[in-house]
């Protein structure tokens, strides 16, 4: 049952924005996201909109998938939505009780809830179409640039896909050690908080040293294979844009460019 | 010349005490010599704690000799920038299948050394498939390995090595995780690299069913090499082994006893075939 855990989120489908490069959908989230911070307007946020559906549209990911990551952030939203509402000072317009709500105060609501969601359904996008694989790819050779002021990119991205690929093997060991405890009588269910927590020694002692043993292991594999860093090393599959890429980039200059215009000339 | 090539190693394994100042040395390995000819399948028994996985990590220089000398392909394991050399030369397979996959994709996991050796990508791609298919996982190439078999993932460790092109392998114990049919599969596609691609194969195991095919058999006990030869050589002295507590194959076993007990039956017996063919030539005769 555990071993079915995927990390990620990934949808497979065969669209254009899953054929994309992992590096043009991180730059392509990172500038979505920051034009909503940027370009403060209903028209911009209108223009928004049409992008990410178009995306969606090209993405082949039922829409129920992106709204699944928002269920995560609906406290979070609603705490920030409430906040703002009421305690933001300007021209009154409704008064319940004490609170008061403001026009300045409904208008942070609405864009502080629209940014927040369109941020998580915008890299729920990138998450869904991108396997862990070609994100840990992506990041490795779009930062390489951060090897010349010794950010160590390639250990990074290195570590990351050592991680990815022993999260199920750790899982499917935490569930041995688990039974193996309670076919001894140990107790993982009932009590309170401290309670649940002390019982969680005889677990995790177990799991951190086979971890550390694993490790070793690994180490030793990964130097009997000639690993010494990233340095001369090639690629199976090295990432090479294609000129779907850089479609994709010219779209994202037009969609930039409408945003500008929709905040300058709607002015709304 | 020799491929592997080792003259009185010795191998102390060192310990620091809890004060911090008192060592206590443990020797695994003790003046072993061996001598490795290219294209050779050698097998390697032994207890645990007998030395042989320290001897097999002398041979892809991951541990360098406390005394005596390793030679691989006439490089010395102690020349420290012959290391990649080395460990191209001679690839190594370890016992758990888990901890020594690195990729995420069965594929991307076999593509690992030769990416580390800076080989070309479309040769990498050659590769990759050339040494799935032969191991027999070229349908897997894009599974998650977690989802394989003890077998399964044993055989793509192979694959992993096999990419690097090295003149021989080491396995050090690939079998002693497995269910029976993971590790007939495993010494199969070992058996096949040995003969099909000329690849020299070391491999050390406790399981001695595993090597009456090889071409030598070593017996290590307490750090040195008890006896070798042939199977049917060290096989035919079953008393020797049985005083030092190490198993024959059933069918020897058989063999030794009904000879104790009188019949014509040869010593070093190490097929069920075989021991059915004498006993009916004896009947035979008795007739």
């Amino acid at each position: 049952m555990i071993r079915e855990i995927t990390i990620g989120q990934y949808y497979p489908a065969d669209s254009v924005i899953h054929r994309l490069d992992p590096r043009t959908k991180l730059a392509g989230t990172l500038v979505f996201i920051l034009s909503l911070f940027l370009f403060r307007s209903y028209a911009a946020y209108l223009v928004a909109t049409v992008f990410l559906a178009c995306v969606i549209r090209a993405s082949k990911v039922p829409f129920r998938f992106m709204v699944r990551g928002m269920k995560a952030i609906v406290v979070l939203l609603m705490i920030t939505v409430l906040f703002n509402m009421f305690l933001t000072p300007g021209e009154p317009l409704v008064k319940l009780w004490k609170l008061t709500i403001t026009r300045e105060g409904l208008e942070l609501a609405i864009f502080m809830a629209i940014r927040l969601s369109y941020l998580i359904i915008g890299s729920s996008v990138m998450t869904l179409t991108t396997t862990p694989n070609q994100l840990t790819d992506g990041l490795e050779k779009g930062l390489r640039p951060l090897n010349k002021i010794h950010v160590p990119v390639h250990d990074v991205a290195m570590i990351m896909s050592i991680a990815l690929r022993f999260i199920p093997i750790l899982l499917e060991e935490t569930d041995k050690i688990m039974k193996a405890q309670m076919a001894r009588g140990a107790d993982f269910e009932s009590g309170g908080v401290v309670q649940k927590a002390k019982s969680m020694v005889p677990l995790l002692v177990p799991l951190f040293i086979s971890a550390f043993r694993r490790a070793n292991d690994l180490a030793m594999a990964m130097e009997a294979r000639g690993y010494h860093g990233g340095e001369g090393r090639t690629k199976m599959r090295p990432l090479q844009y294609q000129k779907r890429d850089r479609i994709a980039y010219l779209t994202l200059v037009v969609y930039l460019l409408a945003m500008f215009a929709a905040k300058r000339i709607a002015g709304f | 010349m020799n491929i592997i090539q080792a003259k009185k190693l010795t191998h102390d394994y060192r310990k620091v005490g809890d004060d911090g100042e008192t060592e206590t040395s443990c020797r695994a390995l003790d003046n072993v010599d061996l001598d490795v000819a290219p294209g050779q399948f050698i097998a390697i028994l032994g207890h645990n704690g007998s030395g042989k996985s320290t001897l097999a990590k002398h041979l892809n220089a991951i541990l360098t000799p406390t005394d005596g000398t390793v030679w691989v392909d006439g490089m010395d394991t102690r020349d420290a920038e012959k290391l990649n050399a080395i460990r191209q030369t001679a690839g190594m397979v370890f016992q758990n299948p888990d901890n020594q996959i690195i990729g995420t994709v069965v594929d991307e996991d076999v593509a690992f050394g030769p990416e580390n050796m800076g080989i070309p990508t479309e040769e990498i791609l050659e590769r990759v498939e050339n040494s799935l298919k032969t191991v027999g996982m070229w349908e897997y190439r894009d599974r998650s390995p977690n989802r394989l078999s003890g077998g399964q993932k044993q055989r793509v460790a192979i694959a992993g090595v096999m990419a690097m092109e090295p003149k021989c392998i080491v396995l050090d114990e690939p079998t002693a995780m497995l269910d029976p049919v993971g590790r007939r599969e495993v010494i199969r596609a070992a058996q096949k690299l040995n003969r099909e691609k000329q690849v020299t194969i070391l491999l050390i195991t406790h399981y001695m069913e595993e090597v009456t095919e090889a071409d030598r058999v070593i017996v290590m006990d307490q750090g040195k090499i008890l006896m070798q030869g042939t199977p049917r050589e060290v096989f035919s002295r079953v008393e020797e082994l049985k005083e030092h507590r190490l198993d024959v194959p059933q069918v020897t076993m058989l063999a030794h006893e009904l000879r104790k007990s009188g019949l014509p039956v040869p010593e070093g017996v190490l097929t069920v075939q075989e021991l059915a063919e004498s006993l009916i030539a004896a009947s035979r005769r008795a007739v």
